[in-house]
């Protein structure tokens, strides 16, 4: 079974690190992932960028494009994607297509500041 | 990461929240801020034992709260007449308290704390130093290091601008929509002096003055993240991280100025510049452009550049003349000049800067400039007057070093050298 591992912190509190703060938890989080690597067990892990650079669609009729990560509560998270585009247009055109596959709810669309494609063959 | 290196990140992520929220309390800085003090104390001996709170900004403002009363309480048994305006809120704290969780007022509480150090009568640079003293929470030495000057100086500043705060009227009202929009311009622009104030150091003190810099990105992330659907923060967010992002590439090993042209591309720092492209990105999509977005979009043209060659000279000019009709100034005709000079040559931005001469007489890049087109047209002696001028007028070593350098390829292209005739 393949499980994802979501992430969650206070990101003012991690924006708060000094770099070489934040680059002596990345170095302990390598160990670990370097550990799973090696056993053909890690898949894709994503770094993503601030919520600040986040964008909203929400799955309306029609779908409306809001500022900011998804704040509202009454969803939960499902799924994700991972999609190359050369801008935030061309990543809510694809968010749009997937929308009109499958309404309500919303995407949050978030640019993935480092990604290491992992060793999983999954 | 240690407890204690936890607990210092903790204080100062919350800091701009709980003063804020300290200061509608008890509406006078100093108690506000004493009132903080005393809640990181009891935070430094709590939180090791107890663990971290949940909400630790919530914590603090309630613990600080409480901590002030108690003071002013105590103090008003020894004092008969006490400031009975410095406790107007008390009677409806416990209410208060319950706000914590939905937040709407911190949005203002912190707009607010930023905008009183925005005051008209302070002079730019204590309006710089008391809101990295209040709101960023930087020690008066760390402060004082950053601005170069003796730590006595500096406190005596903030002092001084902390006395003028505090005779002034402070905007306690909740905001209407047009005040909110005016402080938060006010706001961004003290942010960018923060920023300029560590960017336009030299070489030799670039290293002292980064912190304002990274200070300045904080303060531009959290108001982006209380206000996100302003486009100009996030244009001023973007042209902070996109400028920052090539610190390490702006001075040479002697620390002389590098220019874009001739920076090491590979020292930028590539996950800034995604940021700060991001962030351009979705400030487009709003369609109300204004200064900081066109300085970032400038920026952003630089940064995706792989090699100077591929620089999009041409759109770089456009978003200058754009610039320029928004905030006339002979500094951004000067630099729309550059651009120029890239497009449609030397001759051309040559003319482009002279009508700015009269205003422009004491100022370094001008001279800078004018003597790098009058090299490129090969018109040498006119060159090095302009150099020797920029030279009087550099403000760092750095701009020094880097002038000294173009006069030294002037002089060594004025010496005949048969022997290099011949190799061609």
């Amino acid at each position: 079974m393949l499980y994802a591992i979501l992430c969650y912190n206070d990101e003012d509190l991690v924006g708060s690190w000094t770099q070489e703060q934040d680059e002596a938890v990345m170095k302990k989080l390598a160990v670990v992932q370097d550990k799973l690597a090696r056993q053909g067990r890690l898949g894709p892990v994503a770094r993503l960028l601030p919520t600040t650079s986040a964008t909203t669609l929400r799955k309306d009729d029609p779908p409306v494009v809001i500022d900011g990560p998804y704040a509202e509560t009454k969803e939960q998270l499902l799924g994700f994607y991972i999609v190359d585009c050369n801008n935030l247009d061309e990543a809510l055109d694809v968010a749009r297509d997937l929308g009109a596959a499958n309404p309500g709810g919303a995407y949050e669309i978030r640019p993935v500041g480092v990604l290491n494609p992992g060793s999983s063959p999954a | 990461m240690t407890d204690t290196a936890w607990i210092d990140a903790a204080l100062t992520s919350a800091r701009p929240q709980a003063v804020g929220a300290l200061l509608r309390y008890f509406r006078n800085l100093d108690t506000a801020e004493e009132a903080f003090q005393s809640a990181c104390l009891r935070a430094l001996k709590s939180w090791p034992q107890n663990g971290p709170p949940r909400d630790p900004a919530a914590w603090l403002i309630m613990v600080g709260r409480n901590v002030a009363i108690d003071d002013i309480r105590r103090g008003r048994k020894q004092q008969p007449l006490p400031a009975d305006e410095a406790i107007s809120d008390l009677d409806d704290a416990e209410e208060e308290l319950a706000d914590r969780l939905d937040g709407s007022q911190y949005r203002d509480d912190i707009l607010r704390l930023l905008f009183i150090c925005c005051h008209p009568d302070l002079p730019a640079t204590q309006q710089i130093a008391l809101a990295l003293r209040i709101v960023s929470g930087l020690t008066v030495k760390q402060i004082a290091r950053a601005f170069l000057v003796s730590e006595a100086a500096m406190e005596q500043r903030i002092t001084r601008a902390k006395a003028r705060v505090a005779d002034a009227n402070m905007p306690f009202e909740t905001p209407g929509a047009i005040e909110r929009t005016e402080r938060l311009s006010a706001v961004a622009a003290m942010v960018y002096l923060i920023f300029n104030e560590g960017y336009s150091a030299g070489g030799d003190t670039a290293e002292i003055r980064a912190p304002l810099c990274e200070e300045a990105i904080r303060l531009a992330r959290l108001l982006l993240r209380l206000f996100q659907s302003e486009p100009e923060i996030m244009g001023l967010t973007a042209l902070l991280l996109l400028q920052h992002a090539r610190s390490a590439a702006r001075f040479d090993a002697e620390g002389a100025l590098v220019l874009l042209d001739d920076q090491d591309r590979s020292l930028w720092n590539h996950k800034m510049i995604a940021e700060g492209l991001a962030l351009i990105d979705k400030a487009m999509r709003h369609r109300r452009t204004g200064p900081y977005q066109i300085q970032a979009a400038i920026a952003a043209l630089h940064a995706r550049a792989a090699t100077p060659e591929e620089t999009d000279w041409t759109q770089i000019d456009l978003l200058y003349g754009t610039l320029e009709i928004m905030q006339p100034s002979p500094v951004v005709t000067l630099n729309r000049a550059v651009a120029v000079s890239k497009v449609r040559g030397p001759e051309a931005a040559l003319q482009m800067i002279e009508p700015l001469a009269p205003r422009l007489s004491n100022y370094f890049h001008f001279f800078g400039v004018r003597g790098a087109f009058l090299m490129q047209l090969g018109r040498n002696d006119e060159a090095r007057v302009a150099f020797d001028r920029a030279i009087a007028l550099a403000n760092t070593s750095a701009e020094a070093a880097h002038i000294r350098m173009h006069l030294d390829r002037l002089m060594r292209d004025s010496t005949p050298a048969p022997a290099k005739i011949q190799e061609k």
